[in-house]
C-alpha cells in the first residue's frame, strides 16, 4: 500500500475543510498539507446553504445581541465560552472572505448588506443573494488555488483514523478512480466531513451527506456529542426535499395554513405582525426548531393542505413582488418553478418541513480539539456547542469558517515537537483497514442487500426519531438501528470491480450512517426531556435539573454504546424562557 | 403523484471488464416531475447496482451530474422527463475521457481552472482591521453573472473548438478569470492575460455560442469571450500602434 507523508490531513474539502487548508497554508508556507475529500471541493454541499451567513458589523448591532440570540436560540444548550469567541470572530471571517473576493450584496454607499435572519435581533446576515454558500465555498476553493502547499486528493475515500500511541496519526483512503487504498501518514487530522442529514429519507442534503467523517471518529474512540438534536429546517419543497431559505421569510414571506390563518400566531410566535413588514426574531421569523413543530401540531389539527405531494403548508411570497424575488430569491424562484411548477411571483408554494442539519457531531472544544489528541474537527461534523439544542439560520456558515481555521491554529501548535512516528505500527492499522474492505468485497455469502438496508434505517429514522418523539418510538428505533448494524455485517455488493465502484461507496456510506443513526436514538432515548429540536411528547418540558448537559455517546463496536454526560458551559447566561412573542407583549 | 415509464439507453463501460463500450437498456417507473437523474437513481436501487454516475444536490447548484442526454450536455438533476419522449440516450459528458460508465475524468478541466489565476489579487491591499472593500451594486453587477459558474463543465462538452483543440483554455475558465478581471477590487488582470490572451486563450475561441446554450445557470460564457477579446485588441492597439504604448 502506497504511503503519503505529510505533516496535517484534512478529511473534507467543503467550507470547513478549504478554510482550514488556507489557514495551515498561509500560518506555514513550508507545511505539507493533505486535502482529502471524496467529491471534487465545488461538489461538496456547503454550495447548497442560501440565506447567508451572521456577523455583527452594523452599528445598531452588538456582540451581547448575537450572543444573546444563539444561546437563547440553542434552548441554553450552547458552550457560552464557545459562543463569545465565535461571535466576535465571525464579523472577521466574513471581512476575510469579502477581501477574498466573495460577491457579497451591497448598501448603495458600498458597504455590505445585511438581511433578517430566524431568531436574530438584529439584521446580521450577510449574503450573496440566495447562494451565499455557492459563494463562499467557491471563494474558498478559488482562494485555495494560490498555495502550492495544498495538496488535494480529489475523490478519495477516507476510511478509517489511524490511531496509535493514544494519538491520532493519519487515515486510510481509497483512491475512487482506481480503487487503491492508501495510507496517509500525517502529525494531526482534521475531519471536516459535514453532516449526516442522509440517514433519513427526506432531507436537503445531498447525496453525499453521509456522516463519514463521524463514524469515522466515533468508530475510532472519539465520543459524538449531543446527535440527538436534528434540525428540521421549516420549508422545504414537499417532492424533492430542496431547501427554500429561510431567507424567504426573512424578505417577508408568510406561511398559512389550508384556512389561510397565519398559524405561528398560535403557537408562542404571536400576535400576528403585518403582511410585508417583517419583525425580527417572531412570527415567520421565529426560529427553525419552533416552526417546523408549528407544522406538527397543524398536521394532528387536519389544518394543513393536501397535495399531491402530501400534507403541506403554503409560503406565500407573491407581496414582495417579482423585482424583490429575481433580485433576493432567484434559485428560489427557480427552483420552486423547475420541480414544482410554481412560480412564486404568481403563488403561494407549498412546502413541508425537512431534514436539514445536525447540531450534533464529534465533540470538540473551542479550540476545535477533540479528546482524541492529534483529532480536530469542524463544521457541521463537529459539535463544538456553538449551536446547542437548535441553530440559529446563519451561524452555521460562519462557524464553519471560524472554526475551520480554529483546527488550523490548533493542530499546528500540536504538531510542534511530536515524537517520531512508529511507521510500523500504522502499517499494521492500515492494514486492518485493507482486510475490513476486502472481506466486504470478497463477502459471496452475503445476505443482506445494501438499497434494503439502507431504506429500513431511512424508515426507522422518520417513523422513530422524527420532529416529535416518544419512550416507545424511541426504544423501537434503538433495538431496529440496532438490529440492522448487525444485519450490515452480512452486506452482499453486487459489483466487484474496482474502478469508481459506486456500489462499494454506497456500502461504505451506509456504514457511516448507521454508526451515526445509532447515536441519535440511543441519545434521544436517554435525554427525557423536550429542549430545541428534541421535543418528546412523553417529557414536554425541559428540564435543566437533570439534563443541562451534553450527551456523549462512546462507540462499542456492535454492542449498545455508552452514553455519557458532560456540563454545559454557562458563563453568564443562566437558562431563561425563550421568548419569540415580538415587542409588543 | 402520476408516474410514468421511462425507457433509458445507457452507455456503459467498465476498465475493468469491458474493451468497448456499450449501450444498456432499462425500464423504470417515475414520477412525471422527475428529472433523469430519478430514473437513473431509481434503476440503481432496483435494478442494477453497477451503474456508476456522479449526483449529489439535486438542486443544479453542485455541478456533479453533467452528462449527455439525447446528444445534449445536461445536467441529469435538470433535466426533465416531462420534456423527453420516447427512449432516452444517456453518455458521458463529451471531450472527457471516461473512468466508468458515466464517470468522467475532469483533470484537464481542474488543471485549466487553476492556470487562470481565478482568485482576487488585491488592487490596493489593505488589512481586515480596515474593513470591506467598498463596492456599489453597480459594480457588483458588473461581473456578478460571471460568479454563477458551478463548474459542472458542460460548456466544455459543448465547445466544439475543445473537442478539436483541447488546448483551448475554455468558457468556464476565461469567464472566471473574466469575472476577476471585472471586480473593482482586484488588480490581476496582467497576471491573468498571459494565460487567457494567449494563443490557447480566447483567440481559440470561434464563437460559436455553444457554450451560453448549454449553461445552466446563464453565466454566458460567450459574452465573457468576446468582451475579453475585444479588451484584448485594445491593448494591443494601445502597445502597438499608440505613441508610447498607449501608456
Amino acid at each position: 500500500m502506497e504511503t503519503i507523508s505529510t505533516d496535517v490531513a484534512i478529511i473534507g474539502a467543503g467550507g470547513a475543510g478549504l478554510r482550514t487548508a488556507i489557514a495551515l497554508a498561509e500560518a506555514d508556507p513550508k507545511l505539507r498539507i493533505a486535502l482529502i475529500s471524496k467529491v471534487y471541493p465545488m461538489r461538496s454541499h456547503t454550495c447548497a446553504a442560501e440565506g447567508g451567513a451572521a456577523g455583527v458589523i452594523k452599528p445598531d448591532d452588538s456582540f451581547d445581541l448575537h450572543f444573546d440570540d444563539t444561546v437563547g436560540g440553542g434552548d441554553w444548550l450552547s458552550d457560552q465560552d464557545c459562543v463569545e469567541y465565535f461571535i466576535h470572530e465571525a464579523p472577521k471571517e466574513l471581512l476575510q472572505l469579502e477581501h477574498w473576493g466573495c460577491p457579497w450584496n451591497r448598501e448603495p454607499d458600498g458597504s455590505v448588506a445585511v438581511r433578517p435572519f430566524g431568531g436574530m435581533k438584529k439584521k446580521r446576515t450577510w449574503f450573496a443573494a440566495d447562494k451565499s454558500g455557492f459563494h463562499i465555498l467557491h471563494t474558498l476553493f478559488q482562494t485555495s488555488l494560490q498555495f502550492d502547499s495544498i495538496t488535494r486528493f480529489d475523490e478519495y475515500y477516507a476510511l478509517d483514523l489511524l490511531v496509535d500511541d493514544g494519538r491520532c496519526q493519519g487515515v486510510t483512503a481509497m483512491e475512487m478512480r482506481s480503487g487503491q487504498l492508501r495510507q496517509f501518514h500525517a502529525k494531526a487530522v482534521i475531519i471536516a466531513g459535514g453532516g449526516a442529514g442522509r440517514m433519513f429519507p427526506f432531507s436537503t442534503n445531498g447525496a453525499i451527506k453521509t456522516g463519514d467523517g463521524m463514524a469515522m471518529a466515533y468508530r475510532a474512540g472519539a465520543p459524538l456529542k449531543d446527535m440527538e438534536f436534528v434540525q428540521y429546517h421549516p420549508t422545504g419543497l414537499p417532492n424533492t426535499g430542496s431547501l427554500l431559505t429561510e431567507a424567504c421569510r426573512g424578505e417577508g414571506g408568510i406561511l398559512l395554513n389550508k384556512n389561510g390563518r397565519r398559524y405561528l400566531q398560535d403557537y408562542g410566535m404571536g400576535p400576528e405582525t403585518p403582511v410585508g413588514q417583517p419583525q425580527l426574531k417572531t412570527m415567520e421569523l421565529g426560529p427553525r426548531d419552533r416552526v417546523s413543530q408549528a407544522y406538527w401540531h397543524e398536521l394532528q389539527k387536519g389544518n394543513t393542505v393536501s397535495t399531491q405531494w402530501g400534507e403541506c403548508v403554503m409560503l406565500d411570497m407573491r407581496h414582495l413582488g417579482e423585482k424583490k424575488i429575481n433580485e433576493r430569491l432567484p434559485l428560489v424562484r427557480e427552483l420552486a418553478a423547475s420541480y414544482l411548477g410554481v412560480d412564486i411571483v404568481k403563488d403561494p408554494v407549498p412546502i413541508r418541513p425537512v431534514v436539514h442539519y445536525m447540531m450534533g457531531g464529534i465533540s470538540t472544544n473551542t479550540q476545535a480539539a477533540t479528546p482524541l489528541p492529534g483529532l480536530f474537527a469542524a463544521g457541521e461534523c463537529a459539535c463544538v456547542s456553538l449551536n446547542g439544542a437548535n441553530r440559529l439560520g446563519s451561524n452555521s456558515l460562519v462557524e464553519l469558517l471560524v472554526f475551520g481555521r480554529r483546527a488550523a491554529l490548533s493542530a499546528l501548535e500540536h504538531i510542534q515537537g511530536l515524537p517520531a512516528a512508529n511507521t510500523t505500527a500504522l502499517n499494521a492499522l492500515a492494514e486492518e483497514t485493507q482486510q475490513r474492505i476486502r472481506t466486504l468485497f470478497s463477502r459471496t455469502d452475503g445476505t443482506e442487500s445494501m438499497s434494503g438496508l439502507r431504506k429500513e434505517m431511512m424508515d426507522t429514522m422518520e417513523k422513530n426519531a422524527g420532529i416529535y418523539r416518544t419512550e416507545e418510538g424511541l426504544q423501537e428505533g434503538v433495538a431496529k438501528i440496532h438490529e440492522l448494524r448487525e444485519r450490515y455485517g452480512r452486506v452482499i455488493l453486487t459489483d466487484r470491480t474496482n474502478v469508481f465502484n459506486t456500489d462499494l461507496f454506497q456500502a461504505l456510506e451506509l456504514g457511516s450512517m448507521l454508526d451515526c443513526a445509532e447515536a441519535v436514538t440511543v441519545g434521544a432515548l436517554a435525554r427525557k426531556e423536550s429542549r430545541g429540536a428534541h421535543q418528546r411528547l412523553d417529557f414536554p418540558e425541559r428540564d435543566d435539573k437533570n439534563y443541562l448537559r451534553h450527551t456523549m455517546v462512546y462507540h462499542q463496536g456492535l454492542d449498545a454504546p455508552r452514553v455519557d454526560y458532560l456540563d454545559v458551559v454557562i458563563t453568564k447566561s443562566p437558562p431563561g424562557v425563550r421568548d419569540y412573542s415580538g415587542d409588543h407583549k | 403523484m402520476k408516474e410514468r415509464l421511462v425507457q433509458l439507453e445507457v452507455l456503459r463501460y467498465n476498465p475493468d471488464t469491458d474493451t468497448t463500450a456499450h449501450f444498456q437498456r432499462y425500464e423504470v417507473s417515475c414520477p412525471e416531475e422527475g428529472v433523469v437523474l430519478d430514473a437513473l437513481n431509481k434503476i440503481k436501487e432496483t435494478i442494477d447496482p453497477t451503474l456508476n454516475y456522479r449526483w449529489s444536490c439535486h438542486m443544479a447548484v453542485c455541478g456533479s451530474c453533467g452528462m449527455m442526454i439525447n446528444g445534449e450536455p445536461k445536467l441529469s438533476c435538470h433535466a426533465f422527463l416531462r420534456e423527453y419522449d420516447g427512449v432516452i440516450r444517456v453518455e458521458p459528458l463529451a471531450h472527457f475521457p471516461v473512468e466508468r460508465d458515466l464517470v468522467t475524468a475532469p483533470d484537464d478541466f481542474i488543471e485549466k481552472l487553476k492556470r487562470v489565476k481565478p482568485y482576487l489579487i488585491p488592487k490596493a491591499p489593505k488589512p481586515i482591521s480596515e474593513g470591506e472593500y467598498l463596492q456599489t451594486p453597480a459594480q457588483l453587477k458588473k461581473y456578478h453573472r460571471f460568479t454563477l459558474c458551478i463548474n459542472c463543465m458542460l460548456c466544455y462538452a459543448a465547445c466544439p473548438e475543445y473537442g478539436l483543440t483541447p488546448k483551448f483554455i475554455g468558457p468556464a475558465a476565461i469567464s472566471l478569470a473574466h469575472r476577476y478581471n471585472l471586480d473593482s477590487r482586484d488588480g490581476g488582470r496582467d497576471a491573468r492575460q498571459e494565460v487567457i490572451a494567449s494563443k490557447e486563450g480566447v483567440w481559440e475561441c470561434t464563437f460559436v455560442g455553444a457554450c451560453s446554450e448549454v449553461c445552466p445557470v446563464h453565466v454566458d460564457p460567450a459574452s465573457a469571450l468576446q468582451q475579453v477579446k475585444i479588451a484584448s485588441s485594445i491593448d494591443w492597439i494601445k502597445e502597438h500602434l499608440l505613441p508610447g504604448g498607449g501608456k
